[in-house]
C-alpha cells in the first residue's frame, strides 16, 4: 500500500491533467483534498524536493538540436572556480564534477545546447578560453536511445 | 510553434501557477481563455514540443540515488546492448557518442546497494564489463530552461 505522498508523487512524476482544476482532479483519484496536493507541492518546491513544476520540453523539436558533452580536466583545486565560470554560460544547461580515473582523466562535465554543432564547439572554445582549460572533449550525441522521466513509484 | 505558443511555453517551463485553476491563471497573464490554454497545451503535447506537463523531482532529495555511466560497446552490439539497457526503468537517458566509451546512460535506484547490484547485473548481462561509473560529486548546475523568441 502506497502512503498518500507517494500517491501524489506517482501523480506528478506523469502528466497533471490537461483541465479546469487539475488539482482537484489528483485529489480525487488518490483520496483526499484539492487544498493537500497544492500545499504538498508547495512544501515540495520549498524544500528542494520538486526541483522545478511545468513543462519539460523535447529540445530537438523545440530547435535546439545540437547536445554535445563537454568533458574537461580541471585540476581539484580548480574545481569550485571552473565550475561556477561554466556554470554562467547560458548555453550549459548542466555542470557536474564526477569522479577521474587512470581510464578516463576527465572530471567537469558539461552539456551544451545549441542549435548547431558548431555552435557548441564555439560555445565550448569560449568557456576553454574563460577558464584556462584546454584539456576537454565535446563529445556530441550520435544517436538517442532513452529519452524519458523518472518513475519512481 | 506560433508566438503565443513560445509565450506559453517560455511562462511554464519553470513556475507553471499551483493554484485551483492554473490554466484561467495563465490565460489571464497571457489574454487568453483558459480554453484556449488548454487547447494549445493538448496541441503541443501532441505534436512533441512537450515531452511532458508536471514535476521534476530531484531523486536525492526523495531518497533514491543515481549515476552517470559510460560503456565500451563494441560497434557491432550496439542495438543489442541498447535494448538492454533501455529495459532498466531506472535508466532514463541513453545516449550514443562518439568516443570508445560509446553508450551513456543515466541510471537511478531507491538505495545505494540497489544501483550497485544494477550495475553489477548490467555487466553480467551485456558481458561488458568496461564501464565507467561517474556518480556526482557536485552539481555546479541544472536549468533545462529554453526561452524562445516570442
Amino acid at each position: 500500500m502506497l502512503s498518500l505522498e507517494k500517491k501524489i508523487i506517482r501523480q506528478l512524476q506523469d502528466n497533471i491533467p490537461l483541465c479546469s482544476k487539475p488539482f482537484k482532479e489528483i485529489a480525487e483519484r488518490v483520496g483526499t483534498s484539492e487544498q493537500k496536493v497544492i500545499a504538498l507541492i508547495n512544501t515540495w518546491l520549498a524544500d528542494g524536493k520538486i526541483r522545478r513544476f511545468g513543462a519539460v520540453l523535447r529540445h530537438q523539436k523545440s530547435g535546439f538540436v545540437a547536445n554535445g558533452m563537454g568533458v574537461w580536466i580541471v585540476a581539484d583545486e580548480e574545481i569550485e572556480s571552473v565550475g561556477n565560470i561554466m556554470a554562467g554560460f547560458t548555453q550549459v544547461s548542466h555542470c557536474y564534477y564526477r569522479p577521474a580515473s587512470d581510464t578516463w582523466p576527465y572530471n567537469l562535465y558539461t552539456m551544451i545546447h545549441c542549435t548547431t554543432r558548431t555552435e557548441c564547439e564555439q560555445v565550448a572554445r569560449e568557456i576553454s578560453k574563460k577558464t584556462g582549460i584546454k584539456d576537454y572533449r565535446l563529445l556530441f550525441s550520435s544517436k538517442e536511445f532513452k529519452k524519458a522521466s523518472m518513475i519512481y513509484y | 510553434m506560433d508566438n503565443i505558443d513560445k509565450k506559453i511555453i517560455n511562462r511554464i517551463q519553470a513556475d507553471f501557477p499551483i493554484c485551483s485553476e492554473p490554466y484561467k491563471q495563465l490565460g489571464k497573464e497571457l489574454g487568453l481563455t483558459e480554453g484556449e490554454v488548454i487547447q494549445r497545451l493538448n496541441t503541443l503535447k501532441q505534436k512533441g514540443y512537450i515531452r511532458r506537463l508536471g514535476a521534476v523531482f530531484n531523486s536525492q532529495k526523495l531518497g533514491f540515488s543515481s549515476t552517470l555511466l559510460a560503456l565500451k560497446v563494441p560497434p557491432a552490439r550496439i542495438d543489442e546492448v541498447a535494448e538492454i539497457i533501455n529495459a532498466y526503468k531506472g535508466v532514463t537517458h541513453n545516449y550514443l557518442r562518439q568516443t570508445d566509451y560509446n553508450m551513456w546512460f543515466t541510471l537511478t535506484a531507491e538505495s545505494d546497494e540497489r544501483l550497485s547490484d544494477t550495475i553489477a547485473e548490467i555487466k553480467e548481462k551485456t558481458g561488458i564489463s568496461d564501464l565507467l561509473n561517474l556518480p556526482a560529486i557536485k552539481l555546479f548546475k541544472i536549468n533545462v530552461n529554453f526561452k524562445f523568441d516570442a
